[in-house]
């Protein structure tokens, strides 16, 4: 057994490794060897996204929106897409090849995932119709809501305020209610049918 | 045979409810319950070959998870609901725990199943299952809340009941492995800051989850409840993450990887990160507040049985410790009371309250609120909404109102 532990399980070889280890990081640890341009992308898409995400990305019915929604993150009804609100191109590329397309999960080639990664950029507005996205040119995409995000901040501006003793008797003069679940009513019926056959 | 149906026990409770007299009930006739042979006092019933694996009643059958088809674009990348009004002490049925997948159920042969770890490590390795079963093992009952329950209620009252507002939550009694043994096991490298944790389905769902977490009071877990996991909860191997955000119970659990910096991945940038008013969003927002929720009544589960003696009870929860106290109010918030906690009180666990009274049969509004074992008072959605904006669409951990009328009918209602 090896030093200081139970000495189960075995050393993984590199080929395993390979295998399963897909996963890209912001700085670009992990993209493979490859290169996509945006309209060879537009090839993929079309034939591989278009059904569910929509020709240009507006998405089809309830599917992900995956470009626009430029400057709506502050409004009452944000539109978060790839252009709007995502951080990180490397997320794009480690989630198109991790997980899509939907039911067909790792099916696209490398060069593939990069071409469908320049077309959503070039659907964003990001990179011009001509640009050619690869293992290099990875480093020179900016994405416009990098800044967009914070560390969980809940205990300088949330926790300490809310840790005080609560009121329990005569906390206000009068209540009303203001919104009724009813008048909406879009809550699933309870199917009576199950018990009164 | 006759077969009491739910609307049938409701009709008889309520002609009960009309001799009342003194709050005893009269009998005007004998009880054909007991003045009737019944099928079951005569019969012989099933053998004990019948039922290897046991159902509940056939009179139970309501008691059942529930989706609501127009949250999501597809059954597949979905999520369904605990019945938690049907339910009471602090342990989930496993068959009724809440489900919520990104590619659909993966059916895993634990013969071919693996995990691995690798990364920022002295040696890689590979586990069996086999392996797995041979470390040392803990058992802990935890609760696990997806980040988005009561998320669709940020803008007000949407759904009627505790099923479909509180539902994406389970506590049960998990048996597993404490990460942190096998991470010793392959050796952390000092550079080792975060863990990716990746799962085997066609999501390959992964999150990244500081060291210090990952060797704290994680477990891998293959069993809930004293039995095997369900497939629609990771069998055969899940993350465990007391107290986080549901998305980093990472289930199907296949690897393992030790790094230096977070991996910023889709379940933690597009999705999983809390968008402010002013446009910029929260992320790794990952322990879950101190929470509860009245769930009878509420408007699944009403008052049938008139005026009188009542329980009201609900489920309290907080990701940063216990639950000593619930204070319930019925009146609004004009004035609360402090609820009686029942059952055991487990570090990150769902907790029991009761609060009995004697109900004339003027309307209520009832509230509960729970404070947890660091002094934090759940707050109002009000008070989370001048903090974090409607559109944070997780972590929605406001006080619920439930509007019971003369008749005993809840509703979803918020007030002033």
């Amino acid at each position: 057994s090896r030093d200081g532990g139970f000495g189960l399980g075995r050393e993984a070889l590199l080929d395993e490794i390979a295998a399963w280890d897909i996963d890209i990081r912001p700085d670009g640890q992990g993209l493979p060897e490859g290169s996509g341009d945006v309209w060879t992308g537009e090839e993929v898409w079309v034939e591989n996204c278009a059904m569910c995400h929509g020709d240009f990305g507006e998405a089809v019915g309830r599917w992900p929106v995956i470009a626009g929604g430029w400057d709506t993150l502050a409004r009452k009804d944000p539109v978060k897409t790839v252009g709007s609100y995502w951080p990180y191109l490397s997320t794009v590329y480690d989630y198109i090849h991790r997980a899509m397309p939907f039911g067909n999960a790792q099916s696209l080639e490398p060069d593939q995932v990069y071409a469908l990664t320049a077309y959503i950029l070039y659907l964003n507005n990001i990179v011009e119709d001509d640009f050619v996205l690869s293992k290099e040119t990875f480093a020179d995409v900016e994405m416009p809501n990098t800044d967009g995000f914070f560390m969980d901040d809940r205990a300088e501006t949330e926790l300490e305020q809310w840790r005080t003793e609560p009121c329990m008797e005569a906390c206000k003069d009068a209540v009303e209610i203001t919104m009724h679940a009813a008048v909406l009513d879009v809550t699933p019926g309870t199917d009576e049918k199950a018990v009164d056959e | 045979m006759t077969r009491t149906t739910r609307r049938g026990v409701l009709k008889v409770g309520l002609a009960v409810g009309a001799g009342l007299a003194g709050g005893r009930v009269i009998a005007q006739d004998a009880d054909p319950a007991i003045t009737n042979l019944q099928p079951w006092m005569q019969q012989l019933g099933e053998g004990v070959d019948a039922r290897p694996y046991g159902h509940p009643s056939e009179y139970e059958a309501h008691v059942v998870r529930r989706n609501v088809e127009w949250l999501t674009a597809d059954p597949v990348s979905s999520v369904n609901f605990t019945p938690l009004h049907e339910l009471d002490g602090i342990i989930t049925p496993n068959g009724l725990c809440f489900e919520r997948h990104h590619s659909g159920i993966a059916e895993v042969d634990p013969a071919e199943h693996r995990v691995m770890i690798n990364g920022l490590v002295e040696t890689p390795l590979v586990f069996t299952m086999a392996d797995l079963m041979r470390f040392p093992r803990v058992n802990r009952v935890h609760f696990l809340e997806c980040a988005a329950n009561s998320g669709m209620e940020w803008a007000g009252a949407q759904l009627n009941g505790c099923q479909f507002t509180h539902g994406m939550i389970h506590n049960v009694q998990y048996t597993g492995v404490p990460l942190r043994l096998l991470l010793e096991e392959a050796g952390v490298r000092t550079d080792g800051k975060w863990l990716l944790a990746e799962g085997a389905d066609a999501a390959a769902m992964t999150r990244s989850i500081p060291m210090e977490k990952a060797l704290d009071d994680c477990l891998v877990a293959f069993k809930m409840n004293g039995e095997a996991l369900r497939p629609e909860q990771g069998y055969p191997v899940r993350l465990v993450v007391p107290g986080w955000e549901g998305n980093m119970w990472v289930k199907w659990l296949r690897r393992l990887e030790v790094g230096d910096q977070p991996w910023e991945h889709r379940e933690e940038t597009s999705k999983y990160t809390d968008l402010l008013d002013n446009g910029k969003a929260r992320k790794f927002t990952w322990e879950m507040d101190a929470k509860s929720v009245i769930t009878n009544p509420s408007p699944q589960a009403p008052i049938t049985h008139g005026k009188g003696p009542l329980v009201i009870t609900g489920i309290a929860w907080s990701g940063r410790g216990t639950i000593p106290r619930v204070d319930v109010t019925t009146d609004g918030g004009m004035t609360w009371n402090a609820a009686r906690m029942s059952g055991p009180s487990f570090n990150k666990s769902m907790h029991r309250f009761y609060y009995e009274m004697d109900w004339d049969g003027s309307p209520l509004l009832l509230q509960s609120r729970a404070m947890d074992s660091t002094g934090y008072v759940q707050p109002t959605k009000d008070m989370l909404r001048k903090v974090r904006g409607e559109n944070s669409i997780y972590h929605n951990n406001g006080i619920q109102t439930w509007s019971v009328n003369e008749n005993g009918e809840a509703e979803n209602v918020e007030i002033s």
